[in-house]
């Protein structure tokens, strides 16, 4: 297979606790392989851990949290390996972002809003590539808009003058800045209705086809999944229950969390109010 | 272009307003300050009515006109620049009064608020980025100063570094037996020296609003998504303290700077009466104590243009640094 012959991210035993009262074991043993240029999806209700497992990867994650075990591991198309957690400090700083990157849940309020777009996107330019001349700087930053459908001319806008599929697109492009091998999209479409998230979906498959990095897609809406994604990771309380092909994982889901998940859609055809009804008399079988 | 017109119209409008009500509300006032200079006088002996109208024609109260026309009078007086004569500094003008003490209470009052706020800001955005450090310490103590009243901890500083250590002289402007005024380095360094502890206090007393503030706007700031994405972006932590988190945090505290800002002129009194510095606070101090009518309503003009000015200032000010309040022409 692809992804294990040929992977840009390998998270092995990885787990995750908030040091609280009690301890929360937010991540439980995770080991998954990420392909290059691959699209994988990770499915699984609000609190099981998916955005927790982002951040470790990212090493964002801040006390209480803490790794309790296991490694992440990063394959650069260089051909190099580097374990995150070895990264401190100066070199973590650089790591970020130029090989990994990441699109936050509710982008509405990641950007600042008191600094220009433009100053945003060149922030990005100005730390990680210092050496840019201003005008080549410019010049990538309005590229980078036009890759993601936004006009230039809005470099000069705030954030709060940008609709909210405006503001993703925006971070989408920033995201892809230093062309990444990775990307890290966090439930990137959530707050967004079901016209621009189709738009902003068609331009991620689209810039990974034409870029090729490879995509963590964090969301708990499976059938949008099925749709993306090339192979799909359930998760439920902290650990992945079920691993495997978008289709595969359709047509014949392995684990019962899978399977109720894949029922909890309602389908389009069948009969008004069917799914309530049935939903209830499953749960009650159940 | 049009906002800062209109921005400028309702200010000139609120000006006005300021301007009338410092007309109206001493003469609605029971008592009038003619009477009382005369029944002062009536104490020594009898009093005739030319000597009476001589003293309304003195303090511009010729009641024998109405009202209306007091009021048309007063302002066109008030646009030429002529507030009348001091009675406390007699026969010296009031615009005179005023244009002597002014700079001493700007100079002191307003520096020594602009270098709180400055400390202030600087600090709390360090101590609320390193939560846990040294600085978080700092805190109480300088809430503690903030809530001695004021008086008291100057008279205490001025024992302290003025009696008992004499590293400060204990009271004026400048020295007035060895230097003149004027540009000259003397004269300079002397105002510097006279004015370094009253500075101090008002700084002491003041910083730890400014230091709370931010710093705990700078805690919660430090929660918002934006600064994670800075992070994520691998920016360098002095630029994520700068212009991700400080740059949002500081927002409200410069709201409160321009409310400090307008009572630099009222707030002086106090300071300038421990001190017994020669600025437009003890003038104030002065007028009350002598029934001085038309300098204590210089005084206030003053004070209201200053709260005018000041806000007008920051207004603009807050269009710059806070995108979001900027109206779309």
């Amino acid at each position: 297979m692809n992804h294990e012959q040929n992977p840009v991210l390998t998270i092995s035993d990885l787990s995750i606790d908030y040091l609280g009262e009690p301890t929360v074991h937010a991540v439980k043993n995770v080991s998954l392989t990420l392909g290059r240029g691959e699209i994988l999806g990770l499915a699984g209700e609000s609190g099981c851990g998916k955005t927790t497992l982002a951040y470790g990867v990212n090493r964002l994650l801040k006390p209480p949290a803490v790794i309790s075990s296991g490694h992440a591991v990063f394959h650069s198309r260089e051909g190099y390996s580097i374990d995150l957690a070895s990264l401190e400090g100066e070199d973590l700083r650089a790591f970020r972002w130029s090989r990994i990157s990441m699109v936050f849940q509710g982008a509405m309020n990641s950007l600042n809003p008191v600094i220009s777009i433009r100053a945003q996107l060149e922030d990005i330019f100005t730390t990680h590539r210092p050496d840019l001349p201003k005008r080549e700087r410019r010049r990538r930053c309005a590229e980078l808009l036009e890759r993601v459908g936004v006009d230039p001319s809005r470099l000069t806008s705030f954030p709060h003058e940008l609709s909210g599929g405006m503001r993703q697109r925006v971070m989408i492009a920033m995201a892809m800045a230093l062309d990444p091998q990775i990307m890290i999209m966090d439930e990137p479409t959530t707050a967004l209705d079901v016209v621009v998230q189709r738009e902003i979906l068609r331009e991620i498959t689209r810039l990974r086809a034409e870029l090729g990095f490879a995509v963590i897609f964090i969301t708990h809406d499976l059938p949008l999944l099925l749709e993306i994604s090339d192979r799909i990771a359930v998760m439920r309380a902290g650990e992945i229950v079920e691993l495997a092909d978008a289709g595969e994982l359709y047509t014949n889901p392995q684990h019962d969390y899978t399977k109720q998940l894949l029922a909890s859609f309602p389908s389009l055809t069948g009969d008004r109010g069917d799914f309530v009804r049935s939903g209830v008399k499953q749960e009650v079988a159940s | 272009m049009r906002h800062l017109l209109q921005k400028l119209g309702f200010y000139l409008i609120a000006l006005w307003a300021a301007i009338s009500l410092n007309f109206f509300i001493p003469r609605w006032m029971p008592g009038n300050p003619v009477d009382i200079m005369l029944s002062k006088l009536a104490q020594r002996g009898p009093v005739t009515p030319e000597t009476r109208r001589a003293i309304e024609l003195l303090l511009g109260g010729d009641s024998s006109l109405p009202l209306w026309d007091q009021y048309w009078q007063y302002l066109g007086q008030v646009l030429g620049g002529d507030l009348g004569v001091s009675v406390a500094y007699f026969p010296t003008p009031v615009v005179q009064v005023i244009d002597q003490t002014l700079p001493w209470t700007i100079g002191l009052i307003g520096i020594s608020t602009v270098i709180s706020f400055l400390l202030g800001i600087g600090l709390g955005q360090l101590a609320g980025w390193k939560r846990g450090s040294w600085l978080d310490n700092v805190v109480p103590v300088t809430t503690m100063f903030q809530s001695v009243p004021y008086f008291w901890l100057a008279l205490i500083l001025l024992f302290a570094f003025g009696s008992v250590w004499q590293v400060f002289p204990l009271n004026g402007g400048y020295d007035v037996w060895e230097v003149s005024p004027g540009w000259s380095p003397e004269f300079i360094g002397s105002v510097l020296y006279y004015g370094t502890l009253p500075a101090l206090t008002i700084v002491i007393s003041s910083i730890g609003g400014w230091m709370l503030g931010m710093r705990n706007m700078m805690v919660s700031t430090l929660s918002e998504d934006y600064i994670v994405t800075a992070e994520a972006k691998g920016l360098k932590p002095r630029r994520i303290m700068t212009s991700y988190a400080a740059r949002n945090a500081v927002l409200p505290s410069v709201a409160g700077f321009a409310i400090s800002l307008g009572f630099v002129v009222a707030g002086s009194i106090v300071t300038e009466a421990v001190f017994s510095y020669p600025g437009i606070g003890s003038a104030l101090l002065q007028a009350v104590n002598s029934n001085d009518y038309a300098l204590m309503q210089g005084i206030f003009l003053v004070i209201t243009l200053s709260v005018l000015g000041a806000n007008l200032l920051v207004d603009l000010l807050y269009t710059v640094i806070d995108p979001r309040t900027r109206a779309r022409a």
